[in-house]
C-alpha cells in the first residue's frame, strides 16, 4: 500500500502489546453482533414453534407473550390430521423428485454436449438456456398458463386430462425452468475436467455416450449431489407455479397448501403455527443433514463470472 | 479391441488437432448429441422462451382469454366485447402508464425492494461473511443459524412473521404495549407501514443467502493477498476494500445479479401477506392479478409482463455479457 499507511501504522505495530489489545476488542465485538443477529434470526422461528407448542385454551386466555404453564405437541398432531397433510406432503413428493432426477439427467446431458463436442453454437445455447432461468416467473407466466389449457394429456397422467391442474404439469415447468441453472452450473464443473482424461478414453475407443456415461457422470457426482441438495429445497418450497398452474387446492404440494390451511385454520394461530412448522421439517433435515452439500451447490452457481 | 487396433490411434493422438478431433463424430455420437441436445431444447423453448416472446405479441392486443385472437384493429368506440382479440398497438403500455391506478406504485415498491436489498441485505449478509470468515468461535453456528431462513419457503417465511407482526397477539406490539385495540399499531394492514415490515421479512432471509455466496467467495481469495497487504501496513478495512473485496469480482456479480432478479421476481412474501394488495403492490403481483384473477385481461397483464421482462433483461444482460465475455473471444486474447 502507500508510504502513507506504513507511516501511520507502524509506530503501533512496534508497540505490541497496544497492537494486540485493539485486536481482542475487535473479536469481542464480533461475537457479540453475531450472538445478537443469531439471537434476531432465530427469534421469528423459536416464537412460531412456542405458539405451536402452546395449548390453543392458554393462549386464549393468557395471549401468546407469556409464559407457558404447559407444553403441548396437541398442536402438531391435530393439524396434521385435521388438515389431511399426509396427502399434500405426497403431493410434494411426486412433484419434487421426479423434478429433481429429470433435471439433473437432462442438464447433465446437455452440459456434457456443450462443452464436449466442438458444434458452433454452444455458447449461444448455454447463454440461451442460463438467461432463461433469470427470467421472473411472471414474465412466462400468461401464455404458459394458456398453454397448459391446451395440451392434453392422457388421464392416467392427470385425471383432468389438461397439463393444466396436473402434478405432470409442475413437474414440466419446474423441470424446464430449473434447467438453465443445474446447466450453468455443471457446464463449469465439465469444464474443469481435464482434456487429457478425454483424449485417453478416446484412444481406448470409447464412445461419446461412454465418455459421458462412464467418465463424465462419475467425475461429476459431487456437483450433482450438491444440486440435487439445492434442487430439492427450491422444488419443494415452489409457491408461484403451484398457485396459479393448479386451480384445485387437493393437488397442491405442501407448501402452497399451506395457505389454505390458514384460512381453514383461521380461528386457531396455535394450528397454523404448528402446520407451518411440519411443513418447515423437510427442508431443514434436508439442511441439516447435506449443509455441506447445499453450501456448496450455491458456491458452484456462482465461483464463475 | 486389441492392441494392433489400439496403437496407431494412441500414435496419432499428439499429431492431430485437438479440436478436429473432438469434431469428429460417428453416427451413433451424432444421435447421441441429437437426443441430449434436443429434449432440454424443446423443453426450454415451449415453456420458457416460446412463452415469453408470446407475451410480447399479446401485450399488443385486447384480450379477455376468451374466443380466438385476431389481426383486425381495435375499434375506438365499440362495446368492449365486441372488440375482444383485437390490436391494440401499445395501448396497453399507455394505459398502464397513465390510468393504471395500481402501476406507478408498484414500481415504486419495486424500486425500494430493490433499494432496500442492495443497500440493506447485501451489506449486512456481507459483513456476517467477513466476520465469520476470520474464523472466530462458534462461526459455523453462527453460519448455520444465519442461513437457516434460506431453507424456508417464502410462503412459509411469511406466515411466521405473522405471529410477530400480528396486531393485537404479535411478539413485537405485545412487547411493545401496542396490543390494545386503541392503540394497536397494524404493521401488515397500514399501507404506510406493510412494505417496510415486509422488506424487513424479506432481508431477513436474503442476507443469509448473500452470506453464505459470500462466504464461498471469499474462501476461493488467496490468503497471501491478504498477508502481503497486512505486511504492507494496512489495516483490516482497507485490506478488505482495497485487496479482498476487488478480487471477489466474480461474486460481486453475481450477487448483484441475484439482488436485482430476486428483487424483481418478489411475490410469494406479498402474496401470503394480503395477497399483495393495500400498500404491497409489485409488478408480479399485478401480472398475475391480470391474467389469473376473475377479470381477465390478458393483453394488459402480458404488457405489465413485457415491462418486468424488459427491466430484468438489464442484469440478465450483464451477467451474460460479463460470464461469457471470455468464452467467445480466443483463448490467449486476454
Amino acid at each position: 500500500m502507500t508510504a502513507q499507511t506504513i507511516h501511520r501504522t507502524t509506530p503501533r505495530a512496534a508497540a505490541g502489546g497496544g497492537r494486540r489489545k485493539p485486536l481482542r476488542w475487535g473479536q469481542l465485538a464480533s461475537q457479540v453482533f453475531l450472538i445478537c443477529a443469531c439471537v434476531l434470526w432465530l427469534l421469528p422461528i423459536a416464537f412460531a414453534l412456542y405458539v405451536a407448542l402452546r395449548p390453543y385454551s392458554e393462549t386464549q386466555k393468557y395471549g401468546y407473550v407469556s409464559m407457558p404453564h404447559h407444553l403441548t405437541l396437541k398442536n402438531f398432531s391435530d393439524a396434521w390430521s385435521q388438515s389431511d397433510m399426509l396427502h399434500y406432503f405426497w403431493n410434494s413428493v411426486l412433484i419434487t423428485v421426479p423434478s429433481v432426477l429429470i433435471v439433473l439427467a437432462l442438464a447433465a446431458g446437455l452440459a456434457f454436449v456443450l462443452t464436449r463436442v466442438n458444434i458452433k453454437i454452444n455458447v449461444a445455447l448455454l447463454i440461451l438456456f442460463t438467461a432463461g432461468n433469470l427470467l421472473p416467473q411472471q414474465v412466462i407466466i400468461t401464455p404458459l398458463y394458456r398453454l397448459f389449457l391446451q395440451i392434453h394429456i392422457p388421464t392416467f397422467l392427470g385425471n383432468s386430462g389438461l397439463l393444466y391442474n396436473s402434478i405432470l404439469g409442475l413437474i414440466v415447468i419446474n423441470v424446464s425452468f430449473q434447467l438453465g441453472f443445474c446447466t450453468f452450473v455443471l457446464s463449469n464443473y465439465m469444464k474443469s475436467i481435464p482434456d487429457e482424461m478425454y483424449e485417453a478414453a478416446l484412444v481406448d475407443g470409447a464412445g461419446l455416450w461412454t465418455r459421458f456415461r462412464k467418465l463424465t457422470l462419475p467425475l461429476c457426482r459431487p456437483a450433482l449431489a450438491a444440486l440435487a441438495t439445492l434442487l430439492t429445497t427450491w422444488i419443494y418450497n415452489d409457491f408461484f407455479w403451484a398457485i396459479t398452474l393448479m386451480s384445485s387446492g387437493d393437488k397442491r404440494p405442501v407448501t402452497s397448501a399451506l395457505a389454505n390451511l390458514q384460512g381453514q385454520f383461521v380461528s386457531n394461530q396455535n394450528l397454523i403455527a404448528a402446520a407451518a412448522m411440519i411443513v418447515a421439517i423437510p427442508t431443514l433435515v434436508v439442511y441439516v443433514l447435506l449443509q455441506k452439500q447445499f453450501i456448496a451447490g450455491l458456491a458452484l452457481g456462482s465461483s464463475k463470472g | 479391441m486389441t492392441d494392433q487396433e489400439l496403437n496407431p490411434a494412441a500414435a496419432a493422438a499428439p499429431r492431430a488437432p485437438r479440436r478436429r478431433r473432438v469434431g469428429r463424430l460417428s453416427g451413433r455420437d451424432k444421435a447421441v448429441v441429437a437426443v441430449l441436445l434436443g429434449l432440454p431444447i424443446v423443453l426450454d423453448l415451449a415453456f420458457i422462451w416460446g412463452p415469453a416472446l408470446a407475451t410480447v405479441g399479446l401485450s399488443f392486443t385486447k384480450w379477455n382469454g376468451v374466443g380466438g385472437l385476431s389481426t383486425k384493429i381495435c375499434q375506438p368506440n365499440v362495446p368492449s366485447i365486441l372488440n375482444n382479440g383485437c390490436l391494440y398497438g401499445v395501448q396497453n403500455y399507455h394505459q398502464a402508464a397513465t390510468i393504471y391506478p395500481e402501476f406507478w406504485p408498484a414500481v415504486r415498491h419495486n424500486l425500494i425492494w430493490l433499494a432496500v436489498f442492495v443497500f440493506f441485505a447485501t451489506p449486512l449478509g456481507m459483513f456476517f461473511a467477513v466476520l465469520i470468515d476470520r474464523g472466530i468461535k462458534g462461526s459455523r453456528m453462527y453460519q448455520s443459524i444465519l442461513f437457516l431462513p434460506v431453507m424456508l419457503s417464502l410462503a412459509l417465511v411469511g406466515i411466521i412473521w405473522e405471529f410477530m407482526y400480528s396486531q393485537n397477539y404479535g411478539l413485537i406490539n405485545t412487547v411493545i404495549g401496542h396490543n390494545h385495540n386503541g392503540n394497536a399499531i397494524d404493521w401488515l394492514g397500514n399501507p404506510k407501514l406493510n412494505l417496510w415490515s415486509v422488506l424487513i421479512e424479506a432481508s431477513w432471509r436474503q442476507a443469509g443467502y448473500v452470506m453464505v455466496l459470500y462466504l464461498a467467495g471469499l474462501k476461493a481469495v488467496d490468503p497471501q493477498l491478504r498477508e502481503a497487504a497486512l505486511m504492507d501496513g494496512t489495516n483490516a478495512w482497507q485490506t478488505f476494500w482495497k485487496v479482498v473485496f476487488p478480487v471477489m469480482r466474480p461474486i460481486n456479480i453475481v450477487v448483484m445479479v441475484v439482488t436485482v432478479i430476486e428483487s424483481l421476481r418478489a411475490f410469494d412474501l406479498v402474496y401470503i401477506t394480503n395477497k399483495g394488495i393495500n400498500g404491497l403492490e409489485l409488478l408480479s403481483v399485478l401480472v398475475t392479478s391480470n391474467i389469473v384473477g376473475e377479470t381477465q385481461r390478458v393483453g394488459f397483464g402480458s404488457a405489465l409482463g413485457v415491462i418486468l421482462l424488459v427491466i430484468s433483461l438489464v442484469p440478465i444482460c450483464a451477467f451474460l455479457y460479463l460470464t461469457f465475455r471470455r468464452e467467445t473471444q480466443p483463448k490467449g486474447a486476454r
